[in-house]
């Protein structure tokens, strides 16, 4: 391997090298200095994300197996940052003094998830792909155990693990199939190889469900809620954004570069697919009263949402889906970040204790509202012009019931949301959340989330730049 | 900076203004500034565009302005008017200007509430100044959201219901509208080339007749719902009988416009030959509105409930007119819209007023109040004047416009629905004279009433100034109407 061979795994490699200076940093740090080690891991990250930003070099390694280009870096781009924003994020609560002494531990957890995911989106062979897929999902099911002194967290872990073992031997058994049609694993192999027979299908579409649990779309969605509930607030955000998005993202890749032959296939799956999820997503998202449930639904409807994008085969579609994922990131981000500061101060997570917020915390009420509005696609803020083009990706493919099934479907998503914004700022309460003063690296992560609510939507030049960067099939 | 973009800057810079201000004692004084300038770059626009004019400049749109936004999607954030969005954004800063004045006396949560009131003022002049579908839809939106707030937490009543109840359906509409939208996009260029949301290169084209059946009845309905469209309309009683006054001033006398405005700017401009096809529909239905509003004004106790629904019955007339696809009618219809823009707010001020003093709307526990504040009763009856359609004011100007358009159609089906829709002045009079006999007139009956204050300066100021432009178009409406069919040509030749 020649240095050129490590640049194409850039981001791949800074991250383990971050994991592995904060291995040796924990070794090092003195018992009673383990509350300095949070603060330098999250500068490294920074430093780490900082770095993805470098001019990048394409290629691949190892026979194929590992692809990098324009589209993946981007995609790694924006995962490191939200990441960096849920590091940030936890600073506080990694500061409790039952989590200080776990600190690295934490870190080390999620980075390791982060290096999963990138390894499955630079995958360019399904073995790499799901080594990927694995090292992603082991680790979050130890964070979602994090508070493992809570009966609810251990429970999380549990369910989490399950189900995605589940989902994995599903996955398995759909590729063995592809295998078995086919005669590769290669990407580029299948694409010139698959054509639309019964077992070639079957198998995508055990694939399919496979993503599907990972993408929590319905009917795969109902580990959702109770891990949700269950893991810790940063963990929760973590898991319903990066996660998400991640999937998302190599989702996107698979079928526009392995499947493109079976289109009418998933085109009918998706159509399907999209309009259950975001329908029964949002309808249970009306009924649920603790905030960590109700944005787990709501993040369920949101990835219903993201189909759109798929399912044109577009390149304004793998555009749209990138460029939502990123506002959607913030968006969640600051959602789960204002929930995230009210728990750690107060312990408290139902809708109703929110009632008179704004009175009380007026900053946090207006970066809920607005995170809330950006979600439900209110403009100006990213949101609105985020869902207008997924639309439009898929009303470009002439898809206009289903686009109509969606407008239709975020007018109830803002029912819901705007049922929050009612009881922040309309409900009156006795007894509401006492005022109270926010540290500096909450504020640092809510203020970089609301920065890119409002910069993703009205700088075009984001939505250009992904969309130079973008493909159809 | 072309002058239309300042239209959007000033209430921006004045939000941002309020929003540092550490005193909330000058946030009135803040708001009350820059809307004053608002008013006044208004009339500079009127006057720009009435020199422009004058002076031989023929183009369908003036003082056009284009910013590329989204390049690969043809998004561009384009500004222009003609005479129509002209008089709309001169509507627009009146309304504003009455708006902040009638509501000096907010005590909770000031700021809060003139930073919202600014921002859905912004958004409708945006509105009105847009050439570009993404840029008019996203201010049309930003224009509908804060009333959530407006309604939800300085309304009364069954606020919280009202406010969710608008806000769903306004935005249900507008979902609606926003399909429509993007196919009128996907079918902006039928024989290659770029996609365009520019409204004046579609109507260069024709979308294809297929496209148009489909996306014309989302983005008429769309917009109708804020037009208060049977069977649409039920959002807008709630809406504005919970709204502090300010807001259902704007509300009823600027937001409402903009369905109107969409539906022959967008909707029918765009889409002639669905238009034509549909129009029978559309018709009945807004003939209905008309009526329909009218009667359900009649059996209303509460003074806001009566005129929720006589907005009701005049913007289903504008709907109406817009629909008779004639120059006369149309031109009317804009004129209705100016006309009962101005009229709607000033009756939401006076009733707003009338309610500051005796802290009840229901019209029957009021009387004699001519007795105890003359001025502001003397307005409540030369508004029911105007509302009724009284000659001199705007109110006769426009419907006469509207019916004189309306029945110049031959056919049987046109003539029933305008003689059907003619019924709404009787009924009109019905229930604006029984409110002055009941409210107005009569012995005083509740003897905490016998020493109300009359109106003070910025009461005064606020009703005068919406009297003032209702008096003038129904003395000289020549000017308005003149600039108004001038530039009603380029689309009644498409609709023909």
């Amino acid at each position: 391997m020649s240095l050129e061979n490590f640049a194409i795994m850039r981001h791949e490699l800074l991250l383990t090298a971050a994991f592995l200076i904060i291995l040796v940093g924990e070794i090092f740090t003195a018992e009673d200095k383990k509350g300095k080690l949070r603060g330098f891991a999250v500068i490294l990250f920074a430093l780490v994300t900082a770095a993805g930003f470098l001019p990048g070099v394409e290629g691949s390694l190892f026979g194929d197996m590992f692809r990098a280009d324009r589209t993946t870096l981007l995609m790694k781009n924006i995962l490191n940052i939200g990441t960096l924003i849920v590091l940030i994020q936890s600073y506080t609560w990694l500061g409790k003094p039952e989590n200080i002494d776990r600190t690295s531990e934490y870190f080390m957890l999620l980075i390791s998830t982060l290096i999963g995911m990138n390894f499955m989106i630079s995958s360019g062979h399904f073995i790499m792909f799901y080594l990927g897929l694995e090292l992603a999902t082991i680790p979050l099911a130890a964070l979602a155990a994090f508070e493992r002194y809570r009966n609810n967290s251990a429970e999380a872990g549990i369910k989490l693990i399950l189900s995605s073992s589940l989902s994995s031997g599903i996955l398995l058994f759909g590729l063995s199939m592809i295998y078995g049609t086919t005669g590769s694993l290669y990407f580029t192999e299948i694409a010139v190889r698959a054509t639309a027979m019964p077992l070639t299908v079957m198998g995508f579409i055990f694939f399919f469900a496979g993503m599907a649990f990972k993408m929590s779309l319905v009917p795969f969605h109902l580990w959702t809620a109770d891990v949700y509930e269950g893991a810790p607030v940063n963990i929760t955000s973590f898991l319903s954004v990066i996660s998400k998005g991640a999937a998302a993202f190599i989702f996107v890749i698979v079928l526009f570069t392995v499947f493109p032959v079976i289109i009418q296939t998933w085109e009918r799956i998706i159509w399907i697919i999209a309009v259950l999820t975001m329908t029964i997503g949002n309808l249970f998202a009306i009924r649920q009263k603790n905030m960590k449930r109700f944005l787990a639904f709501s993040s369920i409807a949101q990835a219903g949402f993201f189909l759109l994008g798929f399912i044109g085969g577009n390149e304004l579609g793998m555009t749209t889906v990138i460029y939502y994922a990123l506002i959607y990131i913030f968006s969640n981000l600051a959602a789960f970040g204002v929930v995230a500061a009210i728990s750690n101060q107060t312990g408290k997570e139902s809708m109703d204790e929110y009632n008179g917020l704004y009175r009380t915390n007026p900053g946090l009420s207006l970066v809920m509202m607005i995170a809330l509005f950006s979600l439900a696609g209110i403009p100006p803020v990213a949101g609105f012009f985020g869902k207008f083009f997924l639309f439009m990706a898929a009303a470009e493919k002439e898809y206009y019931l289903l686009v109509t099934i969606a407008v239709l479907n975020t007018i109830i998503g803002l029912y819901y949301y705007l049922l929050v914004v009612k009881a922040m700022f309309i409900n009156k309460n006795e007894d509401p959340i006492a005022r109270f003063r926010s540290d500096n690296m909450t504020k640092l992560g809510l203020a970089i989330c609301i920065a890119g609510i409002v910069i993703t939507g009205f700088a075009s030049g984001i939505f250009e730049m992904i969309r130079n960067m973008s493909y159809g099939i | 900076m072309n002058i239309l973009s300042w239209l959007v800057i000033i209430p921006l810079l004045t939000v941002t203004g309020i929003l540092f201000l550490k005193d909330t004692r000058k946030v009135k004084l803040v708001s009350a500034i820059g809307m004053s300038v608002q008013l006044i770059v208004s009339a500079v626009v009127v006057y720009m565009y009435l020199t422009a004019r004058k002076a031989g400049n023929m183009d369908e749109m003036l003082f056009v302005s284009s910013f590329e936004w989204f390049r690969t999607l043809h998004i561009y954030y384009t500004v222009g008017v003609d005479g129509v969005s002209v008089a709309m954004i001169a509507l627009t800063a009146v309304v504003v200007f009455a708006g902040i004045f009638a509501s000096w006396e907010m005590e909770d949560l000031r700021k809060e509430f003139f930073i919202s009131l600014i921002l859905l003022a912004t958004g409708v002049f945006g509105f009105f100044i847009s050439l570009d579908l993404f840029t008019m839809f996203l201010f049309y939106e930003v224009a509908v959201i804060p009333m959530f707030l407006l309604i939800g937490i300085w309304g009364s009543g069954p606020k919280e219901y009202s406010a969710m109840k608008l806000t769903l359906m306004l935005m249900g509409g507008s979902a609606l509208l926003m399909v429509g939208l993007i196919g009128i996009y996907f079918n902006s260029a039928p024989d290659g080339g770029p996609f365009t949301f520019n409204i004046l290169e579609i109507s260069k084209i024709t979308i294809p007749i297929a496209a148009q059946r489909i996306f014309f009845p989302l983005t008429f309905v769309g917009f109708g719902v804020l037009g208060a469209l049977f069977p649409f309309h039920t959002w807008s009683p709630d809406g504005h009988a919970s709204a502090p006054t300010a807001v259902s001033m704007l509300h009823a006398g600027v937001l409402m416009k903009l369905g109107g405005y969409g539906a022959f700017r967008v909707a029918m401009f765009l889409m002639p030959e669905a238009a034509n096809e549909m129009a029978w529909i559309f018709i009945i239905l807004t003939t209905i509105s008309v009526v329909y509003g009218a009667f359900g004004a009649i059996v209303q106790k509460d003074l806001k409930y009566i005129n929720a629904y006589s907005s009701v019955s005049h913007c289903g007339l504008v709907l109406f007119a817009v629909l008779m696809m004639n120059q006369h009618a149309l031109g009317g219809a804009i004129l209705q819209m100016i006309s009962h823009g101005l009229m709607t707010a000033l009756f939401f001020a006076l009733i707003g007023m009338i309610y500051g003093r005796t802290h009840t709307r229901m019209i029957h526990e009021m009387g004699g109040l001519m007795k105890v504040i003359p001025f502001l009763s003397v307005i409540y009856v030369m508004a029911g004047l105007a509302s009724l359609g009284l000659p001199g004011f705007s109110g006769f100007v426009a419907e006469m416009t509207i019916f004189f358009g309306a029945f110049q159609h031959p056919d049987l089906f046109h003539r029933v629905a305008t003689i059907v829709a003619v019924t709404s002045i009787v009924i009109t009079a019905v229930y604006i004279l029984r409110v002055v006999a009941i409210l107005l007139l009569g012995p005083i009956k509740d003897h905490h009433f016998d020493n109300l204050a009359d109106a003070k300066w910025f009461e005064r100021l606020s009703v005068v100034a919406l009297l003032a432009g209702i008096i003038y178009i129904g003395m000289a409406p020549l000017g308005l109407a003149t600039m108004i069919k001038d530039s009603l040509m380029p689309i009644v030749d498409k609709l023909l």
